[in-house]
């Protein structure tokens, strides 16, 4: 990768974000941030990088937008009225207000007005930089799909003119919200695709991860720093989690000296930095279990005394039958699997994970724990009946045939 | 990459235009290109004359045969093209809705297919 590549990987969307405050418009900046770079690929290999090359970028992107839409007589108005309000806004050497146009970016991509899959493709093309054909693949959509999406939530943002800016104080945490839940979707898409699919997918769990620091460097708020700490931790142990086949390990088989201790340290730190803020976001709690996990030196070291005191706080601060179930699942490390049965089946038999692959798979697993074979059997069946992906199917097949002997 | 915007019209689409306006669009569409030129995303453009003046070409078992066309029973045709350069399919939209027959027809934007490596000669 050129230098100047480089520098758009991490500049352009800051960039983009503070010329679409000047510019008052997404296409506009867009195209001043292309002229920008242009002229970046013209003029640096001769001059040198710039100092500051955001402010350079910023600099140039809105000179050209300026002398670009004088160029276009009939806008002759818009045009100075951009160059005087922003004379006196923009102050190229102020970093504070351009931080503040990054997060008026993210929170208006993730904004709740616009649709919640637009809001995902939106934030992956202009906070991230990727472009709508990365997009598409890493969601194995068609591109026509999710440029439309793309076009249609800009312009949602136009007809509600959706104000450019960071929610108050008395919106923020509805609003950081949908942020952090865009970031987590994002990441879920790379984390749980990463068997053996293409590596564009996984590219997601970064992207996820830069979004997400990038959101806690400018808004260190504790429900950010949990989002940030579980990301850390899950993808701390994304090379252990697929065999050489593509095939899925359990955490409890993973070879632990693969997993990304520097990683695991920083998410660690993070929890604690986050735990110490009440009442504790669901994310941190999540993180915190994913800690207590990477903590432990081998698979039977695992403190399931200390994960499922977490589960119980969880499900206090978010209860879903999903929590529920990996609370059981903890009960059964904990207490046997006798203990932990009983509560998944008092669980399915409510009904609302009934065609969940996972609720019966935990099931079957505690079955066969206790060598209940036949029962085993056909919950591992029902498990693959609402199992679409081929190394899962490929795993629950493998214990169906273990049962076997 | 690189995306062929191709520009869809009805049968008469200057019509209802004034000579004034006529002209109008023909300075605004060349002073588009030369604007996609100086930001870099200029490849081609070419106006086209009406479907009444294309001959179809076919070659088959080795005889060339030729026929008036494209008669299509469709109210579109094709009325010109242009071939840029654009980051990504929302960057090649966002050209193409720049185009200014875009006000009078309709822009295709289909992405040019790359022949793979091994297929070439």
């Amino acid at each position: 990768m050129s230098e100047i590549e480089a520098i758009w990987r991490a500049e352009s969307g800051r960039v983009l974000a503070t010329l679409i405050r000047l510019l008052r418009d997404f296409d506009r900046a867009e195209e001043a941030l292309h002229d920008a770079f242009l002229a970046a690929h013209e003029q640096w290999p001769k001059t040198g990088v710039p100092a500051n090359p955001r402010a350079w970028l910023v600099s140039a992107g809105r000179f050209k937008a300026i002398d670009r839409i004088r160029r276009r007589v009939k806008f002759g108005e818009i045009a100075k009225e951009i160059a005087a309000t922003e004379e006196e806004a923009w102050i190229p050497q102020d970093v504070d207000p351009i931080a503040d146009d990054a997060l008026r970016l993210i929170f208006t991509c993730c904004h709740p007005e616009i649709p919640a899959d637009a809001r995902i493709a939106l934030t992956l093309r202009e906070v991230a930089g990727l472009t709508t054909e990365e997009i598409a693949a890493a969601f194995l959509s068609r591109t026509p799909a999710i440029a439309q999406r793309i076009v249609r939530a800009k312009n949602r943002i136009k007809e509600l003119a959706l104000p450019y800016e960071v929610p108050e104080p008395d919106q923020l945490a509805v609003r950081l919200d949908a942020v952090l839940h865009v970031i987590y979707l994002i990441f879920n898409e790379g984390y749980s695709a990463s068997h053996g699919a293409a590596a564009i997918r996984t590219e997601l769990c970064a992207e996820a991860i830069r979004l997400c620091r990038q959101l806690v460097e400018l808004k260190p708020e504790p429900d950010a720093m949990g989002l940030l700490a579980l990301l850390l931790l899950q993808d701390a142990r994304r090379g252990a989690r697929v065999g050489p086949e593509g095939d899925i390990v359990l955490l409890a088989d993973q070879d632990r000296s693969r997993w990304d201790r520097a990683q695991i340290a920083e998410g660690a730190g993070l929890v604690q930095r986050a735990f110490a803020v009440q009442p504790v976001a669901a994310y941190t709690i999540e993180a915190a279990i994913a800690a207590v996990h990477c903590d432990a030196a081998t698979a039977a070291d695992t403190d399931w005394v200390e994960i499922a005191a977490l589960y119980d706080l969880l499900l206090r601060a978010d209860a879903s039958p999903v929590v529920e179930l990996n609370r059981a699942v903890a009960i059964a490390m904990r207490d046997g699997p006798e203990a932990g049965l009983r509560l998944i089946e008092a669980l399915l038999a409510r009904g609302e994970l009934s065609r969940f692959r996972y609720a019966h798979s935990a099931k079957a697993d505690l079955l066969r724990r206790l060598g209940r074979s036949a029962e085993a059997r056909a919950a591992y069946e029902l498990a693959l009946q609402f199992t679409e992906q081929e190394a899962e199917r490929r795993f629950i097949e493998g214990r169906i045939r273990g049962l076997a002997n | 990459m690189r995306y062929l915007c191709l520009v869809h019209t009805g049968p008469d689409p200057f019509s209802g235009l004034s000579e004034t306006e006529k002209r109008e669009l023909d300075r605004d569409s060349l002073n588009y290109d030369k604007e996609l030129e100086a930001s870099g995303h200029y490849i081609a453009a070419e106006a086209l004359q009406g479907p009444e003046n294309a001959v179809m070409v076919k070659v088959r078992n080795g005889d060339v045969s030729t026929t008036d066309g494209p008669f299509s029973e469709t109210k579109e045709h094709l009325g010109g093209f242009i071939l840029i350069e654009a980051r990504d399919m929302n960057e090649a939209i966002r050209l193409a809705a720049g185009i200014p027959m875009a006000r009078l027809g309709r822009i295709e934007v289909r992405p040019v297919f790359s022949i793979p490596d091994s297929n070439r000669p």
